[in-house]
């Protein structure tokens, strides 16, 4: 991966940071891997200081969960992770996001080719409503200045990762916004699919849908596991319960707790996390 | 209703022409109802009246020349001949001119101010361009004679000719008064009208498709290429049709550049007229019915033309704001 737009400065491999490996893990053929660590991040709008000093490491192929109550911050703490925190007037963000150890927030980094290797998902779908469905897909290959030998083969291929193919394959030509909001949504989902992400965020990626539609997505997020790393912001706790691995309970702006997800859902250590997902409070 | 200085005891709180108002409990806001009602019925009655009454005027010169009044390059007073050719010709290129002068720039600007802008230059420049618009046109068109024309005349005219002289376009001697220079300063007058249209619609294109682009790896440009303008185009067609309506009726500052001499030239540096114009300086010295009714048709043509343009552009404006332009292409 290459996120220096120009000569990059560091041309030294990427450390991989190997989690401490289990008794017996040398014949273990991958150790657990961190893909993405955020490292006492700091986000503010303004004055306000939103996140507090936020270190996360997120394991590569694995979902991560984020819950809170409203306003903890959740939304702010993924778009740093993909820098489009700092798109919003005022907004500054401080310390750092490793992406395969390499800081995403560098001196020599591009935004624009971060968000190249780090997809997002917003709450409310977002196609382009002037671009036909396959444009949609190709949208993002396009804009990166890729030739696409094969479009149709793309637009094939995403769309049936997404489950969307059989739904939209004779009317490939209509309007993005012309779909169901949950088609739409997984439409949003093959377009930043297209880009072969590394990591692929999402906020709240359900929470317009029916739950139909949420199921599956909630399917297809566990398809994408194998080969993508995965931060999935919700209200929902039984989906967290369902489709994460492991889940960061938020609070204030500080990550209160972070563990396997089975642990946080029936032995929180934190008594905040544990009032949180009983409903006592959020 | 009542005067001021009537004791409101004396006023009828039920008159008894109320029922006449439609139903409603309520004396005000029956009042209220019917008279806004009248007002806005004024509006169409007065443009209906506005286009009989011309059409009634210009009936001597329907009957003496027929179609051929669109059609007939010659103006002559003293022969009683009329034709309004090149007053079309003048009007549609000078606004043609100033549109391909003006769109570009507006275009940058509404984009910088509602895009790229650092938030707290966008309030002032937006309204200094919204001031622009607030300039009397006498005021450009004395600014014109005296800095434009000139300019034009000893800079920009030969220079143009010496580089692109092998066009007729910019052939013919330079006068400083002429196309070109009306249309520049049509250009300059319709700029405002259209970078603070265009900069609305912008900034009422949904957030979402923004961050949707950003969030794919899109530059700024790309962000504005991809998430903001095909959303917005229908709404700019409308901002530039309404600076389009403007150019076309614009009076004084024109009439002070465009040297006014009714004649078809394909050069640029020749002097032309608009319709607007021989309106302003043949009306009030007109005698012969003839001469006034071919007036009235020049001015029945400006007001159907520019009535028009303005119900396109508002119904594109429009169109974009309450978020209908979802599946335009
Ligand atoms: N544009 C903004 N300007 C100023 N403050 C903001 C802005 N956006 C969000 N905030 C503040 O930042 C804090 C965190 O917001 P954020 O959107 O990250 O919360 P969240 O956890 O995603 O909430 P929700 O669950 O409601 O989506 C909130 O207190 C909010 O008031
Ligand atoms: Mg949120």
């Amino acid at each position: 991966m290459n996120l220096e737009p120009a000569e990059p400065v560091v041309t030294a491999p990427t450390p991989k940071v190997k989690a401490p490996s289990a008794p017996g893990g040398a014949e273990e053929p991958s150790a657990p891997e961190v893909k993405l660590s955020a490292e006492d991040l700091r986000a503010r709008f303004g004055t306000t200081q939103v996140l507090k000093g936020i270190s996360m490491p997120i394991e590569a192929r694995t979902v991560t969960a984020v819950i809170g109550p409203s306003g903890c911050g959740k939304s702010t703490f993924v778009r740093c992770l993909n820098r489009m925190h700092e798109v919003a007037p005022g907004a500054v963000v401080e310390g750092r996001v490793l992406l395969d150890g390499q800081d995403i927030y560098g001196a020599q980094v591009d935004p624009v080719l971060v968000r190249r290797h780090i997809g997002m998902v917003f709450q409310k779908p977002n196609p382009f409503p002037t671009l036909s469905i396959q444009d949609n897909v190709l949208a993002g290959l396009r804009l990166n200045g890729t030739r696409v030998p094969n479009p149709a083969e793309v637009v094939e291929r995403r769309l049936r990762q997404v489950a969307l193919w059989d739904e939209v394959k004779d009317g490939l030509d209509r309007s993005g916004t012309s779909l169901s909001g949950g088609q739409q949504q997984r439409l949003c989902i093959a377009r930043s699919l297209a880009l072969e992400p590394e990591v692929l965020l999402m906020d709240e990626p359900c929470s317009a849908l029916d739950p139909i539609a949420t199921a599956r997505v909630e399917e297809l997020i566990h398809e994408l596991r194998a080969d993508y790393t995965i931060v999935i912001v919700t209200h929902n706790m039984q989906q967290a319960a369902r489709v994460a691995d492991t889940t960061a309970f938020f609070y204030m702006g500080e990550l209160v707790e972070y563990d396997q997800t089975d642990v946080i859902f029936t032995r929180p250590k934190q008594r905040k996390t544990e009032d949180y997902i009983t409903g006592r409070f959020g | 209703m009542s005067s001021v200085s009537n004791p409101p005891s004396i006023v009828r709180r039920t008159p008894r022409w109320l029922p006449l108002l439609g139903r409603s409990a309520n004396p005000g806001d029956a009042v209220f109802r019917s008279v806004s009602r009248l007002f806005a019925l004024l509006i169409l009655v007065l443009v209906l009246a506005m286009a009989a009454q011309m059409a009634f005027a210009a009936e001597e010169s329907f009957k003496e020349f027929g179609w051929g009044f669109i059609t007939s390059q010659k103006w002559d007073p003293v022969g009683q001949r009329y034709g309004a050719l090149p007053f079309i010709f003048g009007t549609v290129v000078s606004s043609l001119l100033a549109l391909l002068l003006a769109v570009p720039v507006a275009l940058g600007i509404a984009i910088y101010l509602s895009e790229l802008a650092p938030l707290w230059l966008r309030k002032p420049i937006g309204f200094l361009v919204e001031l622009l618009a607030a300039v009397p046109s006498v005021v450009y068109g004395l600014w014109g004679v005296f800095v434009l024309a000139p300019l034009m005349a000893t800079t920009v005219e030969p220079a143009l000719r010496s580089t692109l002289g092998f066009l007729p376009l910019f052939s013919g001697p330079n006068q400083g008064f002429g196309m070109l220079s009306g249309g520049v300063i049509l250009a300059i007058m319709i700029l405002p009208t259209i970078s603070s249209v265009s900069r609305e619609v912008l900034q009422a294109v949904p957030a979402n498709l923004r961050e949707g682009a950003i969030a794919l790896g899109a530059t700024r440009w790309e962000v504005v290429r991809v998430g903001v303008l095909p959303y917005a185009r229908p709404g700019l067609v409308g901002a530039v049709i309404l600076g389009l309506g403007r150019a076309l009726g614009e009076t004084m500052a024109i009439t002070m550049l465009i040297g006014n001499r009714p004649e078809i030239s394909a050069s640029l540096f020749a002097p032309s007229y608009t319709m607007a114009s021989v309106l302003a300086n043949e009306f009030a010295e007109a005698s012969q019915d003839l001469h006034l009714a071919a007036l009235a048709e020049i001015s029945l043509l400006l007001f159907a033309v520019t009535l028009l343009l303005n119900i396109v552009a508002r119904l594109l404006v429009w169109q974009v704001s309450r978020g209908e332009a979802k599946g335009a292409r």
